[in-house]
């Protein structure tokens, strides 16, 4: 896989991955039914908490191992190769663990969630789109409103993945109600607090299990539970990292795990005809250099981003913004591609769904790739922002 | 400097509130200024002061406030005065 090392070394990284092949054993058994019904993959979820991976990046001092970005990553891939829309619910999870951790440890009640979260091994989810802002994160309609020492929020939000089997959900929200629509703030809303109104379903091509309806979120939670650190800052400086590397990473497993069943198909054929070359073997080593490349990628987004972890003004700056779009954008495209290759490579017994080596399913789920904020978008925000940065014309860092 | 470098703010950045609600030293990202806009600036700034804001000048710091960016210009404006 990405194959990252872990922040204890290699034995590390090996024992968060076996532990990770637990699970996605357990989510392969299940991932066709996920698929077909449109349901969250519990079996996946229940495997993650009994493996204890939910909460491996909160720091050790809160109870958790202080797991950094390129062992998520990998994490992701090896879930993403069994159950794509397991491997999403886990990517988003940790999405949201990363802001808490990278932004939480200023404050007594996150901090204090930050440990519970680990113990507990607590399933966030995310509130961020809604209804009237054109799917830019960066703005918002919904208010918190003060309320004695508590907040309440009223959200109309168009899409909130696995509300409904999540512990909590990360909202956000502007930061007054009279606050310009991008000042805004990120709060916590435990899922007891949260009153949830189903607005609408989540029947799709693929990623069908991230269960991503729609719901009126009303919400009062305590004022301590709203983070003091402005969500501009909190989307640069973790959001915009995590989220692009992350889903990379995913996407980098799904194509694998879909390039795993063509050469398997490839190498089942060889051995009926071994003095034959197989149709399909040199579109399989093409696919197989086009594998290669994407990991390439994915890891240099990972070392950047290390490289920048620990520097706030770089990781605000906007080349550092550039170069996680152009992951995100080259990965997604790149994956895509990949798992049309395997579709090729295998032909019909891989367009077919009750065959050992159908990729049906992968190519439905990592078709939402380029669309899961739409490349064209990620794009036009990077055109503005090369009018004030240089290009990276460096092969050095 | 600050008196057109508002200006220039009015003319180039939506701001709900106006710039002449803000104080030279207010947060102009809490006051509305997005990226894109933040780029708007940045090109007008550099039209307007006939100057080229370096790379290790440009960060979301820079055009936080009327006063940052007066800082900045002037440090810009002094070293083409040596140069």
């Amino acid at each position: 896989m990405l194959d990252a090392i872990g922040s204890d070394g290699a034995q590390g990284a090996t024992t968060l991955a076996a532990r990770m092949k637990a699970v996605a054993a357990v989510a392969a058994e299940a991932a066709d039914q996920v698929d077909r019904d449109a349901r969250f993959p519990r079996e996946a979820a229940d495997a993650l908490r009994q493996q204890r991976l939910l909460g491996i990046m909160v720091p050790r001092e809160h109870g958790g191992e202080g797991v950094g970005f390129g062992e998520i990553a990998e994490l992701c891939a090896i879930l993403g190769a069994s159950c794509a829309a397991a491997g999403m619910v886990f990517a988003m999870h940790q999405i949201k663990t990363a802001s808490l951790v990278h932004h939480g440890g200023a404050s007594v009640w996150h901090r204090d969630f930050m440990t519970r979260l680990a113990r507990d091994q607590l399933l966030l989810a995310s509130s961020t789109s809604e209804a009237g802002i054109g799917g830019d994160l960066r703005n918002s309609v919904c208010s918190v409103v003060p309320d004695g020492d508590h907040v309440t929020l009223e959200k109309d939000a168009i899409v909130i993945s696995y509300a409904l089997d999540a512990d909590a959900i990360l909202a956000t929200a502007r930061r007054a109600p009279e606050a310009a629509s991008s000042d805004q703030v990120l709060l916590v809303i435990e899922r007891a607090q949260a009153d949830l109104v189903q607005t609408s379903t989540w029947d799709t091509l693929g990623m069908r299990g991230t269960t991503s309806h729609g719901f009126k979120l009303t919400a009062r939670v305590p004022a301590a539970q709203v983070f003091p650190k402005p969500f501009a800052e909190i989307a640069a400086q973790s959001m915009l990292a995590s989220s692009h590397l992350f889903w990379s990473g995913l996407w980098f497993g799904i194509a694998a795990g879909a390039l795993s069943k063509a050469q398997a198909f490839v190498r089942a054929a060889a051995r009926k005809a071994p003095t034959v070359a197989p149709p399909g073997a040199t579109r399989l080593a093409a696919a197989a250099a086009e594998l290669a490349s994407l990991k390439a990628l994915v890891r240099d987004g990972i070392a950047r981003f290390e490289r920048a972890r620990r520097h706030d003004d770089e990781l605000n700056s906007m080349a550092f913004a550039i170069a996680m779009n152009a992951v995100k954008v080259q990965a997604s495209e790149k994956a895509v591609g990949i798992v049309q290759q395997a579709l090729i490579v295998v032909g019909i017994q891989g367009y077919k769904n009750d065959t050992p080596f159908a990729v049906g399913r992968h190519l439905r789920d990592i078709l939402s790739a380029p669309l899961m904020i739409a490349n064209d978008r990620i794009m036009a925000n990077t055109s503005t922002m090369l009018l004030m940065s240089r290009l990276d014309a460096d092969l050095e860092g | 400097m600050t008196t057109e470098i508002r200006s220039i703010i009015a003319r180039t950045v939506e701001l709900p509130a106006g710039v002449d609600s803000l104080t030279d030293t207010s947060d102009l990202y809490e006051a509305g200024m997005t990226s894109f806009g933040s780029v708007q600036l940045m090109l007008a700034l550099e039209e307007a002061f006939d100057v080229e804001f370096p790379e290790r000048m440009l960060n979301r710091k820079l055009f936080s406030s009327v006063t940052s960016i007066s800082a900045a210009l002037n440090e810009l404006v002094a070293e083409r005065a040596e140069g």
